[in-house]
């Protein structure tokens, strides 16, 4: 399982990178959006991979914390979703934006010269 | 133990401008004047806030934590108070201040919601000084950021926009290597409060101290970027150049707020007391500063449009402050924040002033002819209805001589002091014989950008006040002249008032570089006995 995770971190995150680095803002968004995925599981693989662990229970007696996963990282996720989210919908205004203004999708808001 | 209200003062930095930030938006965009006095009152309270906290934290025999929501270090979010996040309070106030009484006339009206953004800018930098776990950290630099996003867009025209593109996904890339590391840390060592980090970090085995540096390493790139360390900062002098003016003179303390958090971070984690750990990177961050350096300066060379240059200035003053960070010592520490606070008013003030210098060269509203493209407002803003002032070009000269005489570290102003006790410092951190052979190379790249700048500036001075030939004096309003005119005049008090100044950076310095303090006043801090059950405090 932790090469599985591994693997799909680091695909993840690489397609990310050279997306980001093409001329096209669509591919430079399409980019940005890959790596953060690929963040936020890496986020959540840090609080340790763990089968049939719930975060938190409610269950009576004391509890036992080696049957919990570790709830932080979970938490962490969240929030980083919650504003990836919002700095990525900012980032597409932006974009639709340039392209209205500059009347092409080229990063440079200009044709590079053929 | 009822906690006395004054403890409360630490919170507000961050709670009002989230409130007045969020009364403003329903505000109607026409009733500038309204929306003006709640963002000016919410900066003057800010400001006595500060100085209340200066005096607090320098009263106090520590730092000042504050638990919010009550829970206890670890587990909750930690504030924290001590005199170097009580004096960027500060700073950030009085620049905060000037750029908005510069923006009142006139740049507040070119878009919508220039007032709201302000605010949460605001809160984004004051919630970062103040913050004492690493995610929160994360969380306000987000808000300070998406913020200063929206800012730099403001007034929006295909210039910005190109150049918000480029800060918007850079910085976007930038946020995800800060959560890289983030999770490092936390898989490392299992805590992101600083404190109990560093408390941490010297009981590491030895697997986990290698993830823990690398996952410090990617949250210094994250940092860095903010704090536009060569080969990281070359978004700036675009993005500076591009913004409003009142909106650049914030983006300079925004640019500190990179290196604030390197050396917050890296004086807790990696001090003497960590163990193997000590010392960690700052060899990085003294030869990455000096490279910054040289960059700036050679940039400084090279560009002829003032906003640029202003940018290098700020690479520049960065590259100083974190080579002054690497070469780890506290004296120096002492030094560069003097140098820090002088520059980042200089720099500040040199934004707002240009605009003002550029009307000599295009008199008229050329600059409200870009925006009149703008998309989201009904009318164009009226010309500026205020009190013009007289002598309008001996003020210009006078202010841009003032600017350009703190950018380079010329005497008898705050500049001079900053460089010189820079070099004092260098010269006097051991016996004459045993300087290192880079406290050498630090003084000349120093005095090298010094010399870059007074030829860049010097340039800029003669083609704009002595070589353009018969110039029509600009029309200057008060409100625009006299922000500029009191930073200079803060300028000349830190000046006079060096020695005390000094005295209480050599405090906070001294502070800053004992870690057992923060450590015990973190993790000791009481939380507040519930009133329902009438507990004892933990």
């Amino acid at each position: 399982m932790e090469l599985v995770i591994a693997l799909s971190i680091g695909i993840l995150f690489g397609s990310g990178i050279w997306l980001l680095l093409r001329p096209r803002t669509f591919q430079v968004i399409m980019g940005l959006m890959l790596m953060s995925y690929a963040v936020n599981l890496f986020i959540f693989v840090m609080g340790r991979l763990r089968v049939d662990s719930p975060p938190l229970t409610l269950g009576s007696g004391p509890p036992d914390p080696a049957a919990f996963a570790d709830p932080l990282p979970q938490a962490l996720v969240l929030t980083a979703l919650v504003i990836g989210f919002a700095t990525t919908a900012l980032f597409l205004v932006v974009m639709i934006g340039s392209r209205g203004l500059t009347g092409t999708d080229h990063v440079d808001g200009e044709e590079p010269p053929r | 133990m009822s906690m006395d209200w004054t403890q409360h003062l630490i919170v507000l930095p961050v709670l009002l401008p989230l409130l007045c930030a969020a009364l403003l938006i329903p505000v109607d965009e026409r009733r500038h004047r309204l929306k003006f006095s709640i963002n000016m009152a919410s900066v003057a309270a800010l400001l006595a806030i500060a100085i209340a906290l200066i005096i607090r934290a320098d009263g106090a025999d520590g730092p000042q934590v504050y638990l919010v929501a009550n829970w206890a270090a670890p587990f909750g979010i930690t504030l924290l108070v001590d005199r170097l996040s009580a004096m960027m309070l500060l700073l950030t106030g009085i620049l905060a201040g000037a750029a908005l009484i510069y923006a009142a006339q006139r740049w507040s009206r070119i878009g919508v919601h220039f007032h709201s953004l302000f605010q949460f800018l605001l809160m984004g930098i004051n919630g970062a000084f103040l913050t004492h776990d690493l995610f929160n950290l994360f969380v306000f630099f987000e808000v300070m950021l998406a913020a200063s996003y929206g800012l730099v867009l403001h007034g929006y025209n295909a210039g910005r926009i190109r150049a918000g593109l480029e800060f918007i996904a850079v910085n976007l890339a930038a946020s995800l290597v800060f959560l890289i590391g983030l999770a490092l840390i936390y898989g490392a060592s299992g805590t992101l409060n600083l404190s109990d980090l560093a408390q941490r970090v010297a009981h590491l085995g030895e697997i986990d101290l290698v993830l823990l540096k690398a996952g410090m390493a990617a949250l210094a790139i994250a940092f860095l970027v903010k704090g536009a360390m060569w080969p990281l900062g070359f978004w700036l002098p675009t993005t500076y150049a591009a913004a409003s003016p009142p909106v650049a003179a914030m983006l300079v303390l925004t640019t500190k707020m990179g290196v604030y958090a390197v050396l917050r971070v890296w004086t807790l984690v990696f001090s003497e007391a960590a163990g193997e750990a000590s010392g960690f990177g700052y060899e990085l961050l003294l030869y990455g500063g000096m490279v910054t350096i040289a960059f700036g300066a050679a940039g400084m060379l090279a560009t002829d449009t003032a906003g640029r240059m202003a940018g290098y200035a700020a690479i520049i003053s960065s590259g100083t402050l974190l080579a002054a960070i690497g070469y780890g010592n506290a004296q120096l520490v002492t030094a560069a924040l003097y140098y820090l606070v002088a520059s980042t008013i200089a720099v500040g003030t040199f934004m707002l002033l240009i605009e003002l210098i550029e009307r000599i060269r295009s008199p008229g509203a050329a600059v409200l002819a870009l925006t009149v493209e703008a998309f989201a407002i009904e009318e164009t803003p009226e010309e500026p209805i205020g009190v013009g002032i007289p002598a309008a070009l001996a003020f210009l000269g006078l202010a841009f001589t003032g600017c350009a005489l703190i950018i380079t570290g010329l005497p008898p102003l705050a500049g001079f002091i900053g460089k010189f006790s820079l070099i004092h410092s260098l010269l006097g951190s051991g016996e004459a014989e045993s300087i290192a052979g880079v406290a050498w190379v630090l003084i000349a790249l120093l005095v090298f950008s010094g010399f870059a700048a007074i030829i860049a500036l010097l340039r800029f001075g003669v083609r704009t006040f002595w070589a353009m030939g018969r110039v029509m004096p600009p029309r200057l309003q008060l409100t625009e002249a006299a922000p500029v005119g009191a930073l200079l005049l803060i300028a000349l008090v830190l000046t006079v008032s060096a020695g005390p100044a000094f005295e209480y950076l050599g405090r906070a310095s001294e502070e800053l570089h004992q870690t057992g303090r923060y450590v015990e006043a973190v993790l000791s801090a009481p939380t507040v006995p519930s009133p329902a059950y009438g507990r004892e405090a933990m």
